[in-house]
C-alpha cells in the first residue's frame, strides 16, 4: 500500500509541475474554470459636494434648445440623493494574472456626443480595445483627447460633422484617465479610462460591479476626476461576490 | 538505504516537485502600471533628401540659436519664453503643428526641416535661412533627442495630396458650401476673420488662449502658420494643427472636395492677389450658390448666402 501511495503522490506532483509550465507559457488559456467572481460595491462622498455650475449653451442654439426644460450642469462631482458618487472608475491595479490582463474584449462601446455633452461622461476601456466615437448632434464637434505626454497614448484632434459614420479608435497604453474636450464647445469634458483587466464605473447610486474576476487577491483602485484614487485589497473566491466600498472626502 | 532515510528522501523529492510546480505557476508578468522612468538622451539621426543629420553636431548651434526660447531641455521654457505668445514648442512632448502626416502621428524629418527654414508666421519663430542644409538637418536630429517618442514610433505616412484641379468659380462655390457645412466659421468666422462664435474661448493643448487664423489679414504676402502655397493649405486642414484647436478633416472631406475648399479659402484673403481672386472678380465678384451635380435631395437648389460672403462687399 505504501509504495502505491508514493507513486500516486509523485505522479500528482509531476502533473502539477507539468500543468504549471503549460499555464505559464500558454497565455491565452481560458481561465473560466477559476473566473466568474465579481467585485461590487458602493462609492460614497462624505461631505458637501462642490456646486455644479449650470452650463450656458447659448452659443450652440440646437443644444440650448435641447436642454431648455432640463438645464445641464458641469459633471465634475455627481452625487445621488443617498450620497452615492457617480462616474468613479474601479479597476484592478494589482494582482491580475498575465492571461487575464492580456485579454482584450471584443465589444466596441460608443463614446457619443449628444446635446453638446459626452455620453457617457466617463468611459472605461481595456488597453487595445476598439471603441466608436459618434456624433448624434445636428452640428459639428471636434474630438480632442489629451493623453498625458510621453506615454503610449498621443494627442489627436478630428472634426466630426453630423451624419459622419462613427470613428473607430483604440488606445495602446494604460492611462487613468485621458481627458477629452471639444474646442468648438469649451464646456464639453469627458474622460476615457484605459486600463487592463475588467473594470466598473459607478452609476447614479454610486454602485459598481466588476465581473469576470478570476479567483485571487487583488488591489482594487477607485478613481474620481476631482478626488483622485483610493485603493484597498480584496480576495475574490471563484464564483462568489466580493464587496469593496469606497468613501471619498469632499474637500 | 534503510526505510527511514528512503521515506525522507522521497518526501524531499516530492516536496521539491511541488514547490517547483507552484513557482512556475506563480511566476507571471506583473501588469504594466505606473510611469516609465525617463530614457537617457540618445544620438539621433535625420534623413532629408540625401543629407543625413547628426544630433551630436548640432549641440552648439542649438545652444546658440534655439535654447533661448526652446530651453536647454527642449521643453519650451527658455529664458525668453515668458514674454512670448504663442509659447515656443515643447519638444519633449513631440506634438508638432506643421506636418504632412495624419493627426496624432509624428512628423517626417522633412516636415521639421521645412519648419525650421520657413519659420512660423504670427509667432516668434524666425525664418532660419542662415543655416546650411547640413546644419538644419543636424538641428532636426537634435530636436528628436528631446522625446522618447522618436524611439518608440515611426513618423506617420505623409498624406497623399492629389494634383490640384483648375480654379473655377464652381470650385470656389463648392468650397464655400463646404466651409458652411463643415462649420469652419464656428471658429474662423463667416468671413474668415477669426471672429467666429467659438473663437474667444479657444485654448491650445497647454490651456493657453489661442486665436484662429484670420484670413483677411496681411497684404500680398500673407502666410499661414505652416506655409503659403495651396498645397500647404490642403495639408493644414487634412492633417490638423496638432497641439491647437484646429482638427483634421481628413475623415470627412474627399480629396477633390478639399481642393475646392482651398480655392474658396484663398478668396477670404481679400487683399492678396491670387488666381482664385481673379476668377472671382471675373465672375462679377460674387460667389454663386453651389448646385449639387449628383441628385442629392438634401441640398436645396438655391442655397441662401447667409453664412459667408467671400469677396463681395
Amino acid at each position: 500500500m505504501k509504495a502505491h501511495y508514493k507513486t500516486a503522490v509523485t505522479t500528482c506532483a509531476l502533473l502539477m509541475l507539468g500543468f504549471g509550465l503549460l499555464y505559464s507559457t500558454h497565455k491565452t488559456i481560458n481561465v473560466s474554470a477559476a473566473a466568474g467572481g465579481t467585485i461590487t460595491g458602493t462609492i460614497k462622498l462624505d461631505g458637501t459636494p462642490p456646486h455644479q455650475k449650470p452650463i450656458d449653451m447659448s452659443k450652440e442654439p440646437a443644444c440650448a434648445k435641447e436642454h431648455a426644460s432640463n438645464p445641464v450642469t458641469t459633471e465634475t462631482v455627481v452625487v445621488g440623493p443617498m450620497g452615492g458618487l457617480r462616474w468613479v472608475v474601479v479597476y484592478l491595479s494589482e494582482g491580475l494574472d498575465a492571461g487575464t490582463a492580456s485579454q482584450v474584449p471584443s465589444e466596441t462601446p460608443t463614446w457619443d456626443q449628444k446635446g453638446c455633452q459626452y455620453i457617457p461622461h466617463v468611459m472605461a476601456l481595456d488597453v487595445n480595445q476598439h471603441f466608436k466615437v459618434s456624433n448624434s448632434d445636428p452640428h459639428s464637434h471636434n474630438i480632442h483627447p489629451l493623453p498625458a505626454p510621453n506615454g503610449a497614448n498621443h494627442e489627436w484632434n478630428r472634426s466630426q460633422p453630423p451624419g459622419t459614420p462613427p470613428f473607430d479608435q483604440v488606445w495602446a497604453g494604460q492611462e487613468v484617465a485621458i481627458p477629452v474636450k471639444c474646442n468648438i464647445h469649451p464646456w464639453m469634458h469627458g474622460y476615457l479610462a484605459v486600463v487592463k483587466g475588467p473594470t466598473g464605473v459607478s452609476d447614479a447610486n454610486g454602485s459598481y460591479t466588476i465581473s469576470n474576476v478570476p479567483a485571487g487577491t487583488y488591489t482594487v483602485t477607485a478613481w474620481q476626476e476631482v478626488y483622485g484614487s483610493q485603493s484597498q485589497k480584496v480576495t475574490v473566491g471563484a464564483g462568489k461576490p466580493t464587496t469593496a466600498d469606497f468613501t471619498f472626502k469632499a474637500k | 538505504m534503510n526505510s527511514f532515510k528512503r521515506v525522507h528522501c522521497c518526501n524531499a523529492i516530492l516536496g521539491f516537485l511541488l514547490a517547483a510546480g507552484f513557482t512556475v505557476v506563480r511566476a507571471q508578468d506583473a501588469p504594466d502600471v505606473g510611469p516609465h522612468p525617463p530614457e537617457p538622451p540618445k544620438h539621433r539621426e535625420s534623413h532629408i533628401g540625401n543629407i543625413t543629420g547628426h544630433s551630436q553636431d548640432a549641440k552648439s548651434d542649438y545652444r546658440r540659436y534655439c535654447a533661448g526660447c526652446h530651453g536647454d531641455l527642449g521643453d519650451g521654457n527658455g529664458e525668453n519664453a515668458q514674454w512670448l505668445d504663442p509659447k515656443p514648442r515643447d519638444f519633449t512632448i513631440a506634438t508638432f503643428k506643421c506636418r504632412s502626416t495624419p493627426t496624432g502621428t509624428l512628423p517626417t524629418d522633412q516636415d521639421l526641416y521645412n519648419t525650421i527654414g520657413r519659420g512660423l508666421t504670427n509667432s516668434n519663430m524666425p525664418i532660419w535661412n542662415t543655416f546650411s542644409k547640413q546644419q538644419r538637418a543636424d538641428l532636426v536630429a537634435y530636436v528628436k533627442t528631446f522625446s522618447p517618442r522618436w524611439e518608440r514610433e515611426k513618423a506617420g505616412d505623409p498624406i497623399k495630396v492629389p494634383a490640384e484641379p483648375p480654379v473655377t468659380i464652381e470650385s470656389i462655390a463648392h468650397g464655400k458650401a463646404l466651409f458652411t457645412k463643415l462649420e469652419c466659421w464656428k471658429c474662423h468666422g463667416p468671413q474668415g476673420k477669426g471672429d467666429g462664435p467659438s473663437a474667444s474661448t479657444l485654448t491650445d493643448s497647454k490651456d493657453n488662449p489661442i486665436r484662429p487664423y484670420n484670413f483677411a489679414t496681411g497684404g500680398n504676402d500673407s502666410r499661414f502658420k505652416c506655409g503659403s502655397t495651396n498645397q500647404d493649405i490642403y495639408r493644414i486642414f487634412m492633417t490638423g494643427v496638432d497641439g491647437t484647436p484646429m482638427p483634421s478633416f481628413a475623415d470627412v472631406i474627399q480629396p477633390n472636395d478639399a481642393w475646392d475648399l482651398v480655392h474658396f479659402l484663398r478668396t477670404l484673403q481679400v487683399n492678396r492677389h491670387s488666381k482664385e481672386n481673379e476668377v472671382l472678380k471675373a465672375a462679377g465678384g460674387k460667389i454663386p450658390a453651389y448646385v449639387e451635380k449628383s441628385d442629392n435631395n438634401e441640398a436645396p437648389a438655391n442655397q441662401p448666402e447667409n453664412k459667408s460672403s467671400g469677396n463681395g462687399n
